[in-house]
C-alpha cells in the first residue's frame, strides 16, 4: 500500500516532465493473487532511468477481475498518459485489454498465459505481446516427457475452470500428436475439501501416468489423494505450481512430481553455457535480497523480461520521438516488436509481425520435485 | 465403472460423512445464529479459515496477524461501551469496560507472544489458536451487529456479506495468497469393517459427533442455553423473563466463533485452507441450515451430512457437474419449503 502510494506521488510529481511512464496493473488480490503480489514486487526492481531518460512506474490492483482490469487501464492511459502497459496477471483480463490498448494505440505486455491473447496478430493484437510460455508450449514438453519414458495412457484430474479446461485441451493436441491416449478426465474445484471421488476414477481406469491440471497449492489436492490411494505411477504437474508454497504445503505428498517450468526455476542448476543462467539468477538474487531468501517465484520473472524488453526498446524509440506522444508510443511498439535475442530470466525473445510470444522450446526446462526442491532434468 | 461396486461405495460414503460432518457444524452454528438475532451470518467460514491458518502460521513460529485484529475489535468494542456507559451517566461501568479491555487484551497479547515461538507442543498451540479466533465472535456481534439490532432481516444480511468481504480481505493480508495445511493430528489408517480409513477423518466425525452432543446437552440442560432457545422462538417474550438479547446475541456469536475455528482445525490438515476457502465451505452449511429451514438442529445436521455425501457421490460419476449437482439441491427444498410451510411475517414483533 504504502509502496503503490508513493508511486503515485511520484506519478503526479513527474508529470511536468517528459518521462517514459509505465502502467503496470496486476492482481494484487483476489484468487490470482500469488501470481500478481510477485509480480507487483518485481516492478520495485525495475531500473529507474534507461538511456537517461527517468521511467515512472504507476502500478494498479484489478483484484483478479476483468471489468476492474479494464477500468485500470482506461485510467492510465487517459489519466497517467503512460506510454506502455504491462499486464495484467489473468488471461480473461489481458483479453479484455485488448481492446483499450488498441483504441488508444497504446503496446500491452501482458503477463498472462493464454496464447489466444497474442493469436493471430490482427490490427488490435498487433499492440499486444507477452512473455510467460503458452500453455501449448507447456503441453508439448508434457507430452514429449510422456512418451520419451514410455507412457502410453494419461489420464487427468484438474479445476473445473478456465485454467483446467485450457490445460485438457492443450494435454489432447499434445497428446494426439505424440500418440498418447487420455483414458481418464475428472475436475474439481479449487476449493474442494476431497477429491477422493475423481481420484478413485482415476485410479481405476489404471493410466500410466496422470497430469493434474491446477496451480497453486490446490494442486497438492489431488496428489496427496492419489498416493494415499496407492496410485504408483508418474505424475505430472502443470508450470502453474512452480513457487515455493508449493513445496512447503506439499511436504512429502508432492515428492517425485515432474512438470515443465521456465528455466529460472532452477537456475543454479543450469549448465554454464545456457544464456538463462547468468540473466535467471541475478533476477533471483535481487528479489531474495529485498523480500528474503526463497521468496522468489516464477511468475514474478514475467515482469522482470517485461522490463528487460522494455530496456532494450525505449532507447530505440526515444530515437523517433518524444516520451508522451502517440508517435513515441507507436515508435515504442515498433521497437518492441523488433525485439531480437533478448535473454530473459525464462527464455530467449524473439518477436516478429507475426508472432508476438516470441519463445520457443528454450524457454521450458522439465523439473522434479526431489528431497522438497525442484531439481532439473537431464 | 459403478458407484455401487462394493470397493468404491464404502470409500465414498466416508469421504462424503467426513465432509458432511464438518458441513453440519456450520449448518448448526448458520442456524443459531440466524434464530437468536436474524443475521444470516455469511462470514461463518472466514471463521473456519481464521482457526486453520492462525493454528498453520504459529506452526511456522510466527504471531498471526488475527491477534492485531482481535486487539483491534477490542479496541473498537470499548470505546463503544464507554460512549454507551457515559450516555447513560454511569462512570463506574465505563472504568470497568476499559479496566476489562486492558486487562484481556494485554494478557492475550502476553501469552500470544510468549508462545508463538518454534517447538510448542500442538495442543497448546490448538488452544492459543481458539483463544485468538473465538473472541472474535462476541467482539464482531458487538461491533457490527449489535448496534443494528433492530434493522431489518435485510439491512443484517447486507451488513454480514460486507463482514464477509472485508474479513477474507483481512485473511488475505494477515496469511498472504497461498494457502497453508496444518498438520494432522492423528496419523494412519485404520481398518473397519474392510474399508481402509485415515485415522484423521475418524477424528473428524468423531469430534463432530461430540460437539453436536454437547451442544444438544447445553440447549437442554443448561440455563444459559435454554435462554438461548428462548430468544430463539420468541425475542420479546424471552425480553419480558429477563433474557437481555444483547446477551444471547453474544453468547450465539461466541459459540459460532467456536463451532467455525474448530472446523478448520478438524479439515486443516487435509486440504490446504487459502484467505478465499472460508466461503464455499460455509456455503455448503448453509445449504444444510437451508435444509432445516435456517430452524430446525436436527434437520439442519442431517442437510449438511447429505450435502457431503452427494457431493462425494457427485464427484465420483460426474465430476464436472459436482458444483451444479451440490448448489441445484437448494431448488426443491425451497420448493417444498414455500409450499408446505405457512407464512409468517419476518418482523412480528
Amino acid at each position: 500500500m504504502k509502496r503503490l502510494l508513493l508511486t503515485a506521488v511520484l506519478a503526479c510529481t513527474a508529470t511536468a516532465l517528459a518521462d517514459v511512464r509505465v502502467g503496470v496493473i496486476v492482481s494484487g488480490t483476489g484468487p490470482a493473487a500469488s501470481l500478481g503480489i510477485p509480480e507487483r514486487n518485481t516492478v520495485a526492481l525495475l531500473p529507474q532511468t534507461i538511456a537517461g531518460q527517468k521511467v515512472v512506474y504507476t502500478i494498479l490492483d484489478d483484484a483478479s477481475d476483468t471489468t476492474a482490469a479494464v477500468t485500470a487501464a482506461r485510467k492510465l492511459v487517459q489519466e497517467n498518459k503512460v506510454d506502455l502497459i504491462i499486464g495484467t496477471t489473468t488471461t480473461p483480463a489481458s483479453l479484455a485489454m485488448i481492446d483499450v490498448a488498441a483504441e488508444s494505440k497504446t503496446p500491452m505486455i501482458s503477463l498472462a498465459a493464454s496464447e489466444s491473447i497474442i493469436k493471430p496478430v490482427d490490427a488490435r493484437r498487433s499492440w499486444v505481446f507477452k512473455t510467460p510460455q503458452t500453455d501449448a508450449l507447456m503441453a508439448a514438453a508434457i507430452a514429449a516427457h510422456m512418451a520419451s519414458t514410455g507412457i502410453k495412457t494419461v489420464g487427468y484430474i484438474g479445476f473445473n475452470d478456465a485454467y483446467g479446461e485450457g490445460w485438457l485441451a492443450e494435454l489432447q493436441k499434445a497428446a494426439a500428436t505424440r500418440g498418447l491416449k487420455i483414458v481418464a478426465t475428472e475436475r474439481y474445484a479449487r476449493t474442494d475439501t476431497s477429491v477422493t471421488g475423481q481420484v478413485l476414477k482415476v485410479v481405476a481406469a489404471r493410466p500410466d501416468a496422470v497430469l493434474i491440471g491446477a496451480s497453486g497449492v490446490p494442486a497438492v489436492l489431488p496428489q496427496k489423494a492419489l498416493k494415499d490411494r496407492g496410485y504408483a505411477g508418474k505424475i505430472y504437474q502443470t508450470h502453474g505450481v512452480a513457487n515455493a508454497d508449493f513445496l512447503r504445503v506439499g511436504g512429502k505428498d508432492v515428492e517425485g512430481a515432474i512438470l515443465p517450468a521456465g528455466p529460472v526455476l532452477v537456475a543454479d542448476q543450469l549448465p554454464a553455457t545456457n544464456p538463462n543462467r547468468k540473466v535467471g539468477l541475478s533476477y533471483v538474487n535481487l528479489y531474495e535480497g529485498k523480500y528474503g531468501q526463497g521468496s522468489v517465484s516464477t511468475f514474478g520473472a514475467h515482469l522482470w523480461d517485461a522490463g528487460l524488453i522494455l530496456q532494450k526498446a525505449v532507447p530505440q524509440a526515444l530515437k523517433k520521438a518524444k516520451p508522451g506522444t502517440p508517435e513515441f508510443r507507436s515508435a515504442l511498439r515498433d521497437a518492441i516488436e523488433g525485439t531480437r535475442n533478448v535473454i530473459g530470466a525464462h527464455g530467449i525473445f524473439n518477436y516478429s509481425s507475426s508472432d508476438h510470444l516470441g519463445l520457443d522450446a528454450r524457454s521450458r526446462v522439465m523439473v522434479q520435485v526431489v528431497n522438497g526442491t525442484w531439481k532439473l532434468l537431464k | 465403472m459403478d458407484i455401487f461396486d462394493p470397493s468404491i461405495f464404502p470409500i465414498l460414503t466416508a469421504d462424503g460423512l467426513t465432509n458432511g460432518a464438518v458441513y453440519a457444524l456450520l449448518s448448526l452454528a448458520l442456524v443459531l445464529v440466524f434464530a437468536v438475532t436474524r443475521v444470516i451470518f455469511v462470514p461463518q467460514g472466514e471463521f473456519v479459515m481464521f482457526g486453520a491458518l492462525t493454528l498453520a502460521a504459529l506452526q511456522q513460529g510466527k504471531v498471526p496477524g488475527t491477534l492485531n485484529f482481535v486487539l483491534a475489535l477490542l479496541l473498537i468494542a470499548t470505546v463503544l461501551n464507554v460512549v454507551r456507559a457515559l450516555r447513560a451517566g454511569d462512570r463506574r461501568a465505563a472504568g470497568l469496560s476499559v479496566l476489562w479491555a486492558v486487562l484481556g487484551g494485554g494478557a492475550l497479547w502476553g501469552i500470544t507472544h510468549a508462545l508463538a515461538g518454534a517447538g510448542t507442543p500442538l495442543w497448546v498451540q490448538v488452544l492459543l489458536t481458539l483463544l485468538l479466533v473465538v473472541p472474535q465472535g462476541p467482539l464482531l456481534y458487538r461491533v457490527v451487529f449489535e448496534p443494528l439490532r433492530n434493522a431489518t432481516v435485510l439491512v443484517l444480511l447486507i451488513a454480514s456479506v460486507a463482514l464477509h468481504l472485508a474479513l477474507t480481505g483481512l485473511g488475505l493480508a494477515f496469511f498472504g495468497a497461498e494457502g497453508s495445511r496444518t498438520p494432522a493430528f492423528a496419523q494412519g489408517n485404520a481398518q473397519i469393517a474392510g474399508v481402509t480409513l485415515s485415522l484423521q477423518s475418524l477424528l473428524v466425525i468423531g469430534v463432530s459427533a461430540l460437539l453436536m452432543l454437547g451442544l444438544a446437552l447445553f440447549f437442554g440442560r443448561t440455563l444459559a442455553g435454554k435462554a438461548l432457545r428462548a430468544t430463539a422462538v420468541n425475542r420479546l417474550g424471552a425480553r419480558l423473563v429477563g433474557i437481555r438479547p444483547e446477551a444471547a446475541g453474544s453468547l450465539a456469536f461466541t459459540l459460532a466463533a467456536l463451532i467455525g475455528a474448530l472446523s478448520g482445525l478438524l479439515i486443516g490438515p487435509s486440504i490446504a485452507i487459502g484467505y478465499d476457502s472460508g466461503f464455499l465451505i460455509g456455503l455448503k452449511g448453509f445449504i444444510g441450515a437451508i435444509i432445516g429451514g435456517l430452524v430446525s438442529f436436527p434437520a439442519a445436521a442431517v442437510g449438511a451430512l447429505l450435502v457431503g455425501l452427494i457431493e462425494s457421490y457427485a464427484s465420483f460419476s460426474l465430476s464436472q457437474w459436482k458444483e451444479v449437482i451440490v448448489f441445484t439441491l437448494i431448488l426443491p427444498v425451497l420448493l417444498w419449503r414455500s409450499l408446505s410451510s405457512r407464512h409468517h411475517d419476518e418482523e412480528e414483533e
